[in-house]
Order: C-alpha cells, then structure tokens, then sequence
C-alpha cells in the first residue's frame, strides 16, 4: 500500500495537509462526524450520569427484580433488582475509561518504543524480535492471561490490554521513523548539524501524529470490547463495579426469559465501538491518505 | 534401466535444487526462532503484571503453605533463566504442565477441548471465505455502486458487533425466536454432519463477522488494484465471460494479500472462540480458556497461549508457503 511512495523523491511539502481548514474536514469526512456526535453526547452521558435521572446502579433490591420497563425503570431491572438504565449509563464510564486510557498509555509507550528501535540501530533487531513475539500471542488471550495473575481491578485490566496493544504501535512508529530517515529534508536537517533529539522533535514527531492518531482511535475501539470481553468470562472488570461487559454477564443465565438485560448494554456497546471506529476511518482519510482504503 | 535412473537422479538433483524447496526449507527453520521467542514471550507474562502471582493465584483464604506450594510449581521461587530453561525443555518433550486445580495434565484437557475448537473455527474459516470473497470482488467490480456502499457499510458493521452480541442477537432471533437452529450445544461430528453443523452455523456466523468484514475489505481493495490492470483490459477486450475475467483471472492475481489477510486475520478468531463458546455452551479449548481463568489455573491458561500463539505462526508459516503455489511470479 505505501510501497509505491518510496520510488519517487517527495517532493509535496511534509506538512501541508494538516493545515487544512477544520470546516473542510467535516465536508469531506461525515463520518467524522457522525462518530463523533455520538462519542461526545456518550462522554457527557458519562460524565452526568449522577443527574441524568439515575438511581445508585448496584442498589440491590429483591422486591422488585426482573420488572418489564416502566416510568420508575426505563428498562426494567435485573434478577437482583437493579435499575437497568442507571447501570447502562454508569457503565459508560467504565468502557470510555478504558478505551481514553488505554489509547493513550499505548501510543506513548509505543511512540517511544518505535522511536528508540528506529534511531539506535543495535537495538531495533532485539526489540523488533520482542514485540513479534508478543504480536504472535492473540490479544484476548493475552489480556486474559495476564489477568489471572493480578487482581481485579480497573487499572489493571487497563494495563492488560495496553500490554497487548503496544507492539502494533511499535511497529507503526518504526516504519514511519524508517522511512523519514531516507528523506532528504532529513538529511539536510542532520547536514546543517540537527542533533538527533532535534529531528524527533521537529521531523520525526509531527509526521508520525497522523497515522498514530488513526491507530489511537482504533485501539481505542478495541480495548473497549477487549474489556467487555473480560468482564462478560468473569476476567476484567470487578463485577460489583456496573460496566456494559458485568452487566451482560449477569444477564447471561436468565437472556432466554429477559433479553433486554443483555441487549440493552449490548446496543451501547456496539453503537459506542462503532462510533469509534467511524471516527477512525474518517480520520484516516483525512489525515493519512497513503493508508487510505475503500 | 539405466537410463530410467538416470533420469530419477536427474529429477531429483532438479527437485533439491529448486528454489521453491530451498525457499520452504529456509522458511521452515526461520520459523523455529520465531516459536521459541513466543514461547519466551509466553513464559514472561508470568512476571509482567503488579503484586505476586503465586498468592493472587492461590485466592484469599489460602495459607501460606498452599502459596508457597502454588509458588514453587509455577517455579517463581527460582531464577527466571534456569525456570524458563526447565519449562521449554517440558515443553519439547511434550509436556505443558499440571492444572493447578484438576491435577491433569495441561495437554490431557487440551486433548478432551480440541474436537469442538477445531470444528468450529473449520466451520467458520469456509463460512467466511465463502461469504467474504464473492462480496469484495463485487463489491469492487461495481465500485462506489450502491451496492459496494453497501457491502463496505456492512464491513464497518461486522468490525464493531462484539462477537456475544452478534451471537446473542442471533441465538435469539433464529434459534429461540424462529426455532430454525438450536440455541446452545454441541454435537460431535461422529453423530452425524446435519447435527453437528446445526449446532454450529450460528456459531460460525457470530464469530465470523469481524473476519468476514476484514476479508471483504481486502478483497475489494486487492481487487481495484487489479481490474485496472492491462491484462484485465486485454481480456475484455478477447471478449471473455465477465463472470470469468472477475473470478479467475483477476481474482488470482489478488490472490496474495486476501490470503495474507485470512492468515492474520485468524488472530482475532482465536481470541472471539473464548467468548462464542461461552454464549453458546460449545466444550471447547475456549470454554476450557474461560473455566482456567475464572479459577486462576495458570498452567493450563499459559498452555492454551502457547498452543494458540504456536498455532498462529504455523498457520501463517503455512500461508507464507502458498504464496509460491498461488503466484508463480515469485521468485525466491
């Protein structure tokens, strides 16, 4: 895909798409848009949970379990009593947590990792071998292993899946590193006497932003429904906090008789992840044009 | 007679020679390093996450005895070297180790798992690439159609569906809704082929749409690649069914990255396997995943990683190796 880029010298200016005019973008990429409507009303949704007509989301109350949807329960409640609607809207918190959070803990890990294996050169065939190794271990198994040998906890399932996230950024900062190397606004930058530090500042960093972005959005996708996988096997999230994976668990005994227990969440879920992604494809489009497919 | 050995040792001097076996050989042994740094990288997640893992393991009511005991078999109580020495030579031996809490050997259990997993991801393999292809290519033969837009809106669909909702929404509208499918379950495909694929269409289907999506983007990508070649022309202009210019002559020429992309995708698989087992109660390595997770038997999740890791980079070894059937332009 970005082969053909290399045949010929460069001659655009390095920097010019990621000066175009926002209204431009959002012309050109609707879904950027659309996904990101949708991503910023979930974060407002998230952050005013508390006032949005919630009741506590883990308040157990055997009285009234398994109750159809009503004015009182918008969608109904679950075997033990809880309000289906406050713990859908608390556990936004839980995925949006854990996909912010883990995009970025990635990347910069990443970034830094991709930096060093593309400018110290002994280093880059250890490094390299490492993060194939890691990369030959699928993701959620990954994530699940490691989450056997810890504690259940937020923090932790973050850090699991940003274990497995961060070789495929490695490799992404150390391609582009290796092929901004070969440009000649390099070499004139090291010519007129650049230290290395100052190239990665000035050259390397700006230009690995777009594509990095791009990877961030899609990594934040997949650690939101990496976590809800976990939580869903009883591996992630500790089940007394209401996040959209616990809550599809605890439907999973009686889903026959009450669907909605595992629907609701999931649509949330889906319709989060799928925002996510939206953004991510237009973003690409936008601002990496080489990667750009269908 | 003497000339027919002439000719055998000549054919064999031929074959040995070829660059397409010296090409496997070599590919071959470059794959065993690559196994032994997975295992490597298998090995050290048992050092990578906070707190000891020996009394995480071990539960909160355990004695110190018991997390001494748990320590001393995941041999945390010795240097990382020497133990990873140990565990890989097991490992070439054929031995992955003891369950913590069934006391079986790890492979014994894999061994008990393996039927389902395999017929499952068999299932879903065919399913895929036989949904996945014919839609990119058409997909690309009338590209930005309404019908192209439609395929590639489906794929952005099938990458954010998690695997248990796809397989929820459909367990509950084909199986218990219009009782077409069994909901859940598992039969063996000694009970007979009807039976056994029943139980495993919805399966395959759920687990299928993140691959499905991935194959039909590639495809279509591969396949505008090449419809603007000069061969494509050249054959349209000889006056060749379309039919067959799209699906046999272009088709083949995309071949590479579609077979790539099954290869990689197959990651991804492995990982949505553990959770459409569970939603659909199938006995498999998945199943046997989630079960050792939930009662934190390490030796047997440590297993099912390697197996699964091994099992990705033989499989990609293997799809390295069609490239040269499927494209006779290279040349190693």
């Amino acid at each position: 895909m970005s082969v053909t880029a290399h045949h010929l010298p460069d001659i655009r200016p390095q920097t010019a798409p990621r000066r175009r005019g926002l209204a431009s973008l959002v012309r050109q990429h609707p879904s950027v848009i659309v996904g990101g409507g949708i991503l910023v009303l979930l974060t407002l949704v998230a952050i005013l949970a508390p006032i949005l007509g919630t009741v506590d989301p883990t308040a157990v109350a055997p009285a009234r379990r398994l109750k159809p949807p009503s004015a009182e329960f918008w969608f109904g409640t679950d075997a033990l009593g809880r309000d289906l609607y406050s713990r859908v809207v608390y556990g936004a918190r839980v995925s949006l947590t854990v996909g912010l959070l883990t995009a970025m803990i990635a990347s910069l890990i990443g970034l830094a990792i991709g930096l060093v294996s593309g400018f110290v050169r002994w280093s880059d065939g250890i490094i390299m071998r490492v993060m194939d190794g890691v990369m030959s271990i699928p993701p959620v198994l990954l994530a699940i292993a490691l989450m056997a040998l810890t504690r259940a906890s937020i923090g932790n399932v973050i850090m699991a899946i940003t274990i497995a996230e961060i070789p495929r950024v490695a490799r992404l900062v150390r391609s582009v590193v290796l092929s901004l190397r070969e440009q000649p606004f390099v070499d004139a930058a090291i010519a007129s006497g650049t230290t290395t530090p100052g190239i990665i500042l000035r050259h390397v960093l700006p230009n690995t932003l777009p594509s990095l972005t791009v990877q961030a959005t899609y990594i934040c996708a997949s650690a939101m429904v990496t976590e809800a996988i976990l939580s869903f096997i009883g591996a992630g999230t500790p089940s007394a906090i209401p996040s959209w994976g616990n809550i599809i668990a605890d439907g999973r005994t009686i889903w026959q008789i009450k669907p909605a227990l595992i629907f609701v969440p999931a649509v949330f879920l889906s319709a989060t992840v799928l925002a996510v992604n939206m953004v991510g494809d237009g973003l690409r489009d936008a601002l990496d044009p080489r990667r750009r497919s269908p | 007679m003497r000339v027919a050995s002439q000719r055998f040792t000549r054919i064999t001097w031929q074959r040995i020679h070829s660059p397409m076996l010296a090409y496997v050989a070599r590919r071959i042994m470059v794959t065993i390093p690559v196994m032994a740094i997975v295992a490597l990288a298998v090995f050290s997640l048992l050092y990578v996450m906070p707190g000891d893992p020996a009394s995480v393991i071990a539960g909160e009511q355990a004695s110190p005895a018991d997390i001494a005991r748990i320590r001393e078999s995941l041999g945390l109580d010795r240097s990382f070297p020497i133990r990873f020495g140990e565990w890989a030579w097991h490992i070439l031996q054929g031995d992955l180790g003891t369950s913590i809490f069934t006391s079986l050997p790890v492979t014994a259990l894999i061994g008990q798992r393996i039927g389902p997993t395999v017929s499952l991801m068999a299932v879903t393999l065919a399913l895929a690439v036989s949904i996945a292809v014919p839609l990119g290519v058409l997909a690309a033969w009338r590209a930005d159609s309404l019908f192209d837009r439609a395929v590639m809106a489906l794929a952005v669909l099938g990458f954010s569906v998690p695997v248990f909702v796809a397989g929820y929404m459909l367990a509950y509208v084909v199986a218990l809704e219009l009782q077409w499918l069994p909901v859940q379950g598992y039969r063996p495909l000694s009970a007979g082929v009807g039976p056994w694929l029943a139980h495993l269409i919805l399966p395959a289907i759920a687990l299928g749409g993140v691959y499905i999506a991935l194959i039909a983007r590639i495809t279509r990508a591969a396949m505008l690649d090449v419809l603007q070649q000069d061969y494509i022309r050249a054959a349209r202009a000889r006056g060749l069914a379309e039919g067959r210019i799209l699906f046999v002559h272009a088709l083949k020429n995309a071949s590479i990255p579609i077979t790539t992309v099954i290869g990689v995708g197959l990651a991804l698989l492995i990982g949505g396997a553990v959770v459409t087992e569970t939603v659909f109660a199938i006995p498999g390595l998945g199943r046997l995943t989630v079960d050792a997770a939930l009662r934190r038997d390490y030796p047997v999740i440590q297993g099912l990683v390697l197996l699964f890791s091994f099992a990705y980079v033989l499989i990609n070894l293997a799809i390295d190796l069609l490239y040269a059937a499927l494209d006779p332009r290279i040349r190693y």
